[in-house]
């Protein structure tokens, strides 16, 4: 069909021209009902046979509709004024840092509303959790945030120990080991942060450096559990493996070399003229507002509010381990600013270095590795709780993650387990923090939030 | 501030009948809430000097459909200042078909941060929470059918001519 029909195609006369004659034609309703179907009938046929020529099933048939139907924008032609116009941000662009789409309002440069439509990685984690016993529900943990996945299993075992009851039996050698792939991994999700954030306000070369010496922690942490980034090392009452041997020394190797690179870090990249002049004074999230959106991690702490739960809460050994607090000072700008949230990741990964110094002393001292140690000695038979609930969360890099248990006391099953994520809170106030900035500028408040769409969709 | 001091306090300003402390062997206490006056209650938490619980943690749904005929809606409220912890259940009578789902108030008038909480139960255990600014689904597409955390929910053969294989 040549034809190409639109929407206003009514009943009535027609004046074709062709060459220097008119031709008058003339269409009844039932005629232009059938020859709509006949042109989507004759598209779709074409479309089939050329789907098959490529040897494909057709899956299903493409309709117009589809995407109004499925995820339809807040807003409509009808709600918006008349200067204002739509901007379809994502899902599928670089910097929304995964599979996120912003629907963004414009009034010229200016973004007057940002309406984020989330759901493109849906997982359905805590329906899959309602069917799998607690161990088998920890690679799914590992998924949430998989660029922190030693640190969300850690959250999610202790959870798990604490409704058992063991969490005060746990041997201090598997803590103090689980506190030290913890941190490691939380200073190479903060060097994605830092990296990618650079690369979205246009400095590509910190984003390089951070990598390369990511890549060390990625093949450190794979030497521990045998997986690069989803570990499944943490289990329910120990760890998978102990530590290898030699990795203590090599482990502190490492740490000797990483911490004059985060130096060189902050200067290029936090005392670098133009991030300052793209990050200070942008997105400004003010303490009483973040605290109210339920803002944790290192937003809440760029906020100026000294909230760490490794310290509210003091779990594991972390209240044997001294370390400070960073908090954002407003150095460079308005406190709680994009540039107060990078400084704040950039300090953690210092206070991360102290902490992995002091695991690996206790580690080669006094709890040292002897012949008879068992990682999976306390490691339960059969996981089944009592009937109960609990709530219990713990600070990953992102933020508070926490979950919540309902056990009913007669299955190896949770009869719920609820997954509460600290980005998916903590993007909820983009709108409110990006609403009069520039259209540039929600790029870079978006990187500074730090985003995992696998931890967010869930 | 232990949660028998809270629920006297609770039960000094709104009557005895809004809270039942229900203790559980080893998990975590709570209180339950009678949804009428579940919006006071809350307020009256987040703003009174002597509780002040400024953070909402988390807000979800559990259907208890094998057993009982409720829904539980079940609030984790902590304090930043005194570093309190609180879970608060409103227990809701479950649909049953034909009817519709059950509703309580919401909360987003009080945190902002309930108004995504509240879109996500909302979306996946199907509890409409009334006089909430923005109520559609977050996660799943805006016409998936059913609610996928409810326990006798069924997985669809089919969603837009695409087969959903389980």
């Amino acid at each position: 069909m040549g034809l190409r029909w639109n929407t206003k195609l009514e009943a009535g006369s027609w004046k074709l021209k062709v060459g220097r004659r008119a031709i008058i034609l003339s269409f009844t309703h039932s005629h232009i009902h059938t020859l709509k179907t006949m042109s989507i009938e004759a598209h779709n046929i074409e479309n089939s046979i050329n789907l098959k020529k490529r040897g494909k099933e057709i899956q299903y048939q493409y309709q117009p509709d589809n995407h109004e139907k499925s995820e339809p924008n807040k807003y409509k032609r009808s709600n918006l004024k008349r200067e204002e116009m739509v901007i379809n941000l994502g899902p599928q662009h670089p910097s929304t840092h995964g599979v996120l789409r912003l629907e963004v309002v414009t009034d010229g440069e200016i973004v007057v509303d940002v309406v984020p439509h989330l759901g493109y990685l849906h997982r359905c984690f805590e329906k899959h959790a309602e069917n799998l016993p607690y161990n088998q529900i920890i690679p799914y943990v590992d998924r949430l945030d998989y660029l922190a996945a030693m640190n969300c299993e850690h959250v999610y075992v202790m959870g798990v120990e604490k409704m058992l009851g063991i969490d005060k039996e746990i041997p201090k050698r598997v803590e103090y080991i689980r506190v030290l792939v913890c941190e490691l991994n939380r200073i190479a999700s903060h060097f994605v942060a830092i990296g990618t954030y650079g690369v979205d306000i246009g400095a590509f070369t910190p984003f390089l450096w951070l990598m390369r010496d990511r890549e060390h922690i990625m093949r450190m942490l794979e030497w521990v559990s045998g997986a690069r980034m989803l570990y499944n090392y943490i289990w329910v009452g120990g760890l998978f493996y102990d530590l290898p041997v030699g990795f203590e020394e090599k482990c502190q190797e490492f740490i000797d070399y990483l911490e004059p690179k985060i130096g060189e870090i902050e200067g290029l990249l936090l005392e670098n003229k133009i991030f300052i002049q793209r990050t200070a004074n942008v997105g400004t999230l003010p303490l009483d507002l973040a605290i109210n959106y339920g803002v944790t991690g290192p937003l809440l702490r760029a906020s100026g509010l000294k909230y760490d739960l490794r310290k509210v809460d003091g779990y594991s050994v972390y209240p044997e381990l001294e370390f400070e607090v960073p908090i954002g000072k407003g150095e460079m700008g308005a406190k709680g600013d994009c540039w107060d949230r990078t400084y704040v990741r950039v300090r953690e990964c210092y206070e991360s270095i102290k902490i992995i110094n002091q695991c690996l002393k206790r580690l080669q001292s006094d709890l040292k590795r002897t012949r008879d140690f068992d990682p999976q000695s306390h490691v339960p038979k059969k996981i089944r709780p009592k009937a109960q609930e609990l709530y219990f969360r713990g600070e990953t890099p992102k933020g508070e993650l926490g979950f919540y248990f309902k056990a009913d006391g007669r299955s190896d099953i949770p009869y719920r387990c609820r997954c509460r994520s600290g980005t998916y809170v903590n993007l909820s106030v983009i709108s409110e923090i990006s609403r009069g900035s520039m259209l540039s500028d929600l790029i870079a408040i978006l990187g500074s939030i730090d985003i995992v769409m696998g931890e967010i969709d869930r | 501030m232990t949660l028998n001091e809270l629920k006297e306090l609770i039960e000094e300003r709104f009557g005895i009948a809004t809270v039942m402390p229900s203790a559980s062997p080893s998990g975590q206490n709570f209180l339950i809430i009678f949804k009428e006056r579940l919006v006071e209650v809350l307020q009256f938490l987040y703003s009174s000097d002597k509780t002040y619980f400024d953070f909402l943690s988390s807000i979800t749904g559990v259907d208890n459909e094998p057993t009982g005929a409720t829904i539980d809606v079940i609030y984790n409220l902590y304090s930043i200042p005194y570093d309190h912890h609180l879970m608060i259940k409103v227990e809701l009578r479950r649909n049953v078909e034909g009817e519709s789902i059950p509703e309580i108030p919401s909360v987003s008038s009080i945190w902002r941060t309930a108004d995504w909480l509240e879109r996500e139960t909302y979306d996946l255990v199907g509890i409409n929470f009334t006089n909430h600014p923005d109520m559609r689904r977050i996660l799943l597409p805006a016409d998936w059918e059913g609610h996928p955390l409810r326990k006798d929910y069924k997985n669809p053969d089919y969603y837009h001519g695409i087969k959903v294989e389980y």
